[in-house]
């Protein structure tokens, strides 16, 4: 039967509803703030929405959309090779490129299409590429369309991208090398200085994707690569504009003038309509804000300290370093989800990752906090935990 | 290069310690319908092949790899 292999899903979200859960795809029925909203009829502090710099409810970002949309309509009803390229899309272009110290930049519709559309066009038969065994599901998408070989290394570790670079002997030179900047589910930041010495050892690209990291790292937000002081080793940057930008979209910068040509080989930029005017002015208007406010980059890092160290301090399993992406790793499906439903009652919204989401067998508390959380609702979230932990919700070897 | 049947002895002994419904091991063994592997499972078998041999078995070739004489084949190919 074609619908046999969708029926672990099926049960999965018949057991969900039994237990009267709605942790995938809750439905936001209003937003109070960045912070805050209704979701599934709980008012929580929004602790699960990549929103880092808090942008999403600026007053001059959402002034910026509402004149495009004004100016410009609702949507460009068009790809960026046909009638979808207007002044705006070009302007972000070279303003991201700007931002990034480089000459050339395009934009996608979303990050998911800027990663994948990279990744699938930039290697193809016969070519190499090596990705980081934890990669977002956008770049496997991307690496399988490639049709190229696709070799992972292990996690974050750039000794492991060594061995593999030095087995492919003279193929080294052509080959593709694909990290993040900080890893979405578990908050942890690529080693890219070492990763760009291999690089430099055997040959090869360097594609770096700065999701979670623009805006988060480095001294003018680029990221990553820029905290790492390694940029000039990077060929590819990808990220995207729904997390520290607030709005939708993504893109790909890149100091090779070859980036021009390639734009019209990505079928995800060509066979798409571009954004609509109204996004792409609030991420105009984002970016000049997170250029402009670096102080958003130390509150981000503020509050993420906070969190980390408070959950932390309750004996929750928390990755080994702190980011604005903290994961509390449980090993029970049952008791995650109870502890998922017990923090929307609590008043806070989480993300529950599964795997394969999440990259072990392991589930997922996954938090994320933003620049504009207030101390106070970091110290709400954590309080939340503690209520958790003190109901017995944690298993003890998970809470030890 | 190592004969066929060498690469079927290395991967049986390295299958050993996986093999824990203990079944016998030939070349139409499949390695997740018969043995059982899990994905993960899998993946630690294919590194301790790519460790032994000192070679990369590139991701896009397992959807063709059922049994071990398939995966066998492969792994000679790569090892030329």
């Amino acid at each position: 039967m074609l619908f046999d292999k969708f029926q672990t899903m099926a049960d999965f979200q018949a057991e969900l509803a039994e237990r009267e859960v709605v942790p995938f795809g809750a439905v936001t029925e209003q937003l109070l703030s960045a912070t805050e909203g209704i979701v599934e009829g709980h008012k929580v502090i929004l602790a699960g929405t990549n929103n880092y710099m808090g942008l999403s409810f600026d007053p001059r970002c959402i002034a910026a959309a509402q004149e495009a949309a004004a100016k410009w309509g609702t949507g460009t009803t068009g790809s960026r090779l046909a009638n979808g390229s207007f002044a705006e899309h070009q302007a972000l272009e070279r303003e991201i490129a700007e931002f990034y110290g480089v000459n050339h930049a395009i934009v996608f519709s979303t990050g998911y299409a800027a990663t994948m559309g990279m990744c699938a066009t930039l290697a193809g038969p016969g070519d190499v590429i090596l990705l980081d065994a934890d990669s977002h599901a956008s770049i496997y998408s991307g690496v399988k369309l490639s049709e190229a070989d696709i070799i992972r290394y292990k996690h974050n570790d750039p000794e492991d991208l060594a061995k593999r670079m030095r087995r492919l002997g003279d193929r080294a030179g052509q080959a593709l090398i694909i990290a993040e900047g900080i890893y979405s589910m578990l908050g942890d930041v690529a080693p890219l200085q070492e990763i760009a010495a291999v690089k430099r050892e055997y040959g090869g690209y360097l594609l770096v994707d700065e999701a979670h990291s623009m805006g988060v790292l480095g001294d003018s937000g680029r990221g990553a690569a820029q905290a790492a002081g390694v940029e000039a080793d990077v060929d590819f940057t990808v990220g995207t504009f729904s997390k520290s930008l607030g709005s939708i979209g993504g893109f790909c910068v890149s100091p090779h003038s070859e980036l021009e040509a390639i734009r019209f080989c990505i079928k995800a930029y060509i066979f798409t309509a571009s954004s609509s005017p109204s996004v792409i002015a609030s991420t105009r208007e984002a970016l000049r804000i997170i250029t402009r406010e670096p102080e958003r980059r130390q509150r981000v890092w503020d509050n993420a300290n906070r969190l980390y160290e408070g959950l932390k301090a309750l004996g929750l399993p928390v990755g080994p370093t702190a980011s604005p992406v903290v994961a509390v790793e449980m090993v029970d499906r049952s008791r995650t989800i109870d502890c998922w439903k017990a923090l929307m009652e609590a008043g806070v919204y989480v993300n529950l990752v599964i795997p394969p989401a999440s990259p072990s067998t392991n589930f997922l508390l996954r938090n994320s906090v933003s620049a504009a959380h207030s101390s106070e609702q970091i110290d709400r979230i954590i309080s939340a935990y503690a209520g958790l932990k003190e109901a017995g919700l944690f298993e003890p070897a998970q809470a030890a | 290069m190592t004969d066929y049947q060498e690469y079927l002895g290395f991967l049986y002994s390295a299958l050993a310690s996986q093999n824990k419904k203990n079944i016998e091991l030939t070349e139409s063994t499949h390695l997740v319908a018969d043995i059982g592997l899990s994905s993960l499972e899998v993946m630690e078998f294919i590194e301790k092949i790519e460790d032994h041999f000192d070679i990369s078995i590139p991701l896009n070739i397992l959807p063709d790899v059922n049994t071990i004489g398939e995966l066998a084949v492969k792994v000679r190919e790569l090892n030329p």
